[in-house]
Parts: structure tokens; C-alpha cells; sequence
């Protein structure tokens, strides 16, 4: 078994030395595996991998598709039982009641409503141009990203200032 | 084995013979600098997880190295923190240029190779290095990557095809249809690309991931197989392909420049069109 040299022999650097082995002790060498596959932890993900525009854009893209549609399903069937209730939702007294607000809560309610719409909208366009299979190069991915960003602000502002 | 490197180690090394083992350098050390320069030290923060002590919970260690002693890359810090430091300290390694994937790790937030990622010079910016996303942990930076072989074992990687060649020789392909095969066949299969799609993270059962797809469009792409039809329709479920949701992160961290995400958005575009 013992191929090594023998000036290796001699010096005693025939064998390699491990610090630090892991335990073998157990009876079966089979159930190591399993054993330890049982106890291995999951590597850390969300929390430690870095924000980049692709994944943040993303779930954002996720995060406002859920609150639009969501708030959409909200007020129509608020709207649907309103007469039960004896809610007022029809438009002419809504648009009465935003308009006794200032101005100031005015433009904020508008521009949170405003900005989820234009970035899903905007993001949406990138999404079907990607199913197309165009824009997938890194460069283009960050390039259009931003713009998103940036368009999905002004325009969501220029809707909350009309 | 071990008989054989030390006495290699004997012949080729330059070291007086009795020198101990553990004061050698290896290439992940450089050379003594000028006794003028100022050390430039940088800390690195590794995630550590022993399996021989199950109970405990995983933790970071931090090393604090001399960058003037250390090679230029994250790997080579991470070789001389296991030889100078702390031998404990386990990660996959092998071919140091990027060709191997063994040493893929997050690293500063991004899945790359250590091989191939440079130590930010940057001395007061302290460095995080954890395993591939989500993966089970092995021991400290080593991912059990079983299942993400299984997967790729699952789509048959390998020419597939019934006619024998014109002239029993080879199979051939025209040059365009070899150049359809660029930037497919360089991918390494280190699952840097797999391990940063949130998609997998959630779905590994049951979605492919961004690594596994772009060898499926490797071998749908190629024209000397045959077995298309078939591939394309173990690929049609709502599952193995569609839980891609084209987030990205995949192209964006692929340390050979590959595209994965252009070549899921091919094999989209082959399954709409029977």
C-alpha cells in the first residue's frame, strides 16, 4: 500500500495529517449521510443577497400588480353591497368628498394610487418585450429598468398634480 | 496519494527540507512586501456551519488579512485564511481560473466564483462570503448541489438520435448551426445563475432553474438531435419551465457572461409554437 519514497518514510511525511476530521465514530458509516442531511441548515437567501434593479424591480412589480388588483376586488365589492350597508361609493358624492380635502392630502392620495399603476403598467411593457425575447442583454435589463423607474415617478407625479 | 504529493512536494519545491509544512506558501500567498509599505488589511466575514456539531446554529467568522500578502482574488484569500489561519475553514475548490465552478459562493451579496472575483481594494469595506443562496449546507461555503445534478440528469444532456450518419462517420452541422450553440456550451454547470433566481429558491423541486434550462436549450437547439418533439414536451407543464418569471438575476450573475435568461425565453417561445 505504501508507495511513498523513501526518503518520505524516512522523514515522516509519508502520511498526510488532517486537522479537524469529521466525526466517524458512529456504528453504521451509512447513516452519516443521512444524519447529518437531516440537521443541514438552509444557506441564507433574501436577506443577504444584494439589491440589484433586477430582482427589486421584480417583486415591486409583484408587490403593486397584488395592491391594484387587490384594491380594485376591495372597492367593487364594497361597491357591490354598498346599498345594503347604506354606503355612499357612487362617484358624484366620492369625487365630492376628495374634493373638501386639501390639497396637500390630495396630491399624496392621488400620487400612491398613481405610482403603483404606472410602474406595473411601464414594467409590464419590459415583461412582453422579455416573453418576445428582446432586451435580455445585462446593459439593456439595467438600461430600461431605471427608465422604468424614472418614468413610472414623473408620470405618476404629472397624474397627481392634473 | 498523500505519500505521492509530499514527495513531489520534496523535488519541486525550493523549501529547506525540514521547514514545516504549515510555514509553505501557496500561490495564494504572495511574496514578503517592502518592509516600508504600510499593511492593507481587510476583513472578510465567512459563514460557518460545523455538521459535526448539528445543535449549534451557523455563524460568520472574521479574518482579518494583509491584501500586500494576499493574491489579488477572493479566492486566494480564502486559501490563505485555510493554510495561515484557520484550516477549519471548508470550501470547494480546484481549478483557480474560473473553469471548474467548484469555488461558486455569494460573495459581497452576488453569486459569482471566487476564482474569479477580485478583493475589492476597497480596505474599509469589510467582505461577506456565505454558500450559494438557499442550498443545504454541507459544511461552511460547500452546497449540496445533489438534486440540482439530478435535474440535469433529468433532461437527458447528451445527443440524442436515430439515423446513423450519411457516411457512418460523423454527425455534422452547418456553420450557422453550430454558431446557434455559442453561449450555451461554455456554461460550467456551477450554479451561480440557479441560486440567485428567487423563483428557484422557492420552486427547486419542481422548477429546472435558469443552469438546468439553458442546457435543455442547448440540446433543443442543436441540430443534430433528434429528440426535440420529446424534449419539448417533458418541458410543457406548468412547472419544469414557466415558474420562470424573468427577474433576471440569473444573466446578471453568471460569472462566464452567459445568458440564461435568453435561453429560457427561447425555449418559451419553442413550446408556444407546436
Amino acid at each position: 500500500m505504501n508507495s511513498a519514497s523513501p526518503v518520505a518514510v524516512a522523514m515522516g511525511r509519508n502520511m498526510q495529517i488532517r486537522p479537524a476530521t469529521s466525526a466517524a465514530n458512529l456504528a453504521d458509516p451509512t447513516k452519516i449521510l443521512p444524519q447529518q442531511r437531516l440537521n443541514r441548515p438552509v444557506a441564507p437567501h433574501l436577506t443577504i443577497y444584494r439589491p440589484q434593479v433586477t430582482w427589486v424591480l421584480s417583486s415591486l412589480n409583484r408587490i403593486t400588480g397584488f395592491a391594484l388588483s387587490g384594491s380594485l376586488y376591495l372597492f367593487a365589492s364594497a361597491y357591490l353591497v354598498a346599498p345594503l350597508f347604506g354606503w355612499h361609493l357612487e362617484s358624484a358624492s366620492l369625487a365630492a368628498a376628495f374634493g373638501a380635502l386639501p390639497l396637500i392630502a390630495k396630491v399624496l392620495i392621488k400620487s400612491t394610487v398613481a405610482l403603483p399603476f404606472t410602474f406595473h403598467s411601464l414594467n409590464g411593457i419590459r415583461h412582453l418585450m422579455w416573453d418576445l425575447g428582446r432586451g435580455l442583454t445585462n446593459q439593456q435589463v439595467i438600461k430600461t429598468g431605471w427608465t422604468v423607474v424614472g418614468l413610472s415617478v414623473v408620470s405618476a407625479l404629472a397624474i397627481a398634480f392634473m | 496519494m498523500a505519500a505521492l504529493r509530499s514527495t513531489s512536494r520534496l523535488v519541486a519545491s525550493s523549501r529547506p527540507l525540514f521547514r514545516p509544512a504549515f510555514a509553505s506558501r501557496s500561490y495564494a500567498t504572495v511574496g514578503e512586501p517592502a518592509p516600508s509599505e504600510q499593511p492593507k488589511m481587510k476583513t472578510f466575514h465567512i459563514y460557518r456551519w460545523n455538521p459535526d456539531e448539528p445543535a449549534e446554529k451557523p455563524k460568520m467568522q472574521s479574518y482579518t488579512l494583509d491584501l500586500k500578502k494576499t493574491g489579488p482574488m477572493m479566492l486566494d484569500a480564502l486559501i490563505r485564511i485555510k493554510n495561515e489561519m484557520d484550516p477549519t475553514l471548508t470550501f470547494r475548490r480546484s481549478c483557480r481560473e474560473g473553469i471548474c465552478g467548484s469555488c461558486a459562493m455569494n460573495i459581497d451579496g452576488v453569486n459569482t466564483l471566487a476564482c474569479l472575483c477580485r478583493i475589492p481594494t476597497d480596505t474599509a469595506k469589510e467582505s461577506r462570503i456565505y454558500p450559494l443562496p438557499h442550498t443545504y449546507v454541507v459544511k461552511d461555503l460547500v452546497p449540496d448541489l445533489t438534486y440540482f445534478y439530478k435535474q440535469y440528469k433529468s433532461i437527458k444532456p447528451y445527443l440524442q438520435r436515430d439515423t446513423p450518419s450519411e457516411d457512418g462517420l460523423e454527425y455534422r452541422q452547418s456553420q450557422e448551426d453550430r454558431k446557434k450553440l455559442d453561449g450555451l456550451y461554455e456554461c460550467i454547470l456551477c450554479a451561480c445563475c440557479s441560486t440567485s433566481c428567487p423563483s428557484y429558491w422557492w420552486n427547486s423541486e419542481e422548477y429546472l432553474g435558469p443552469a438546468i434550462l439553458l442546457q435543455s436549450y442547448r440540446w433543443l437547439a442543436d441540430s443534430r438531435d433528434e429528440k426535440t418533439a420529446e424534449r419539448k414536451a417533458a418541458l410543457d407543464n406548468s412547472m419544469s419551465v414557466y415558474r420562470c418569471h424573468t427577474i433576471l438575476n440569473c444573466s446578471r450573475t453568471c460569472p462566464k457572461g452567459l445568458n440564461p435568461a435568453r435561453a429560457i425565453a427561447e425555449i418559451k417561445k419553442m413550446l408556444t409554437s407546436h
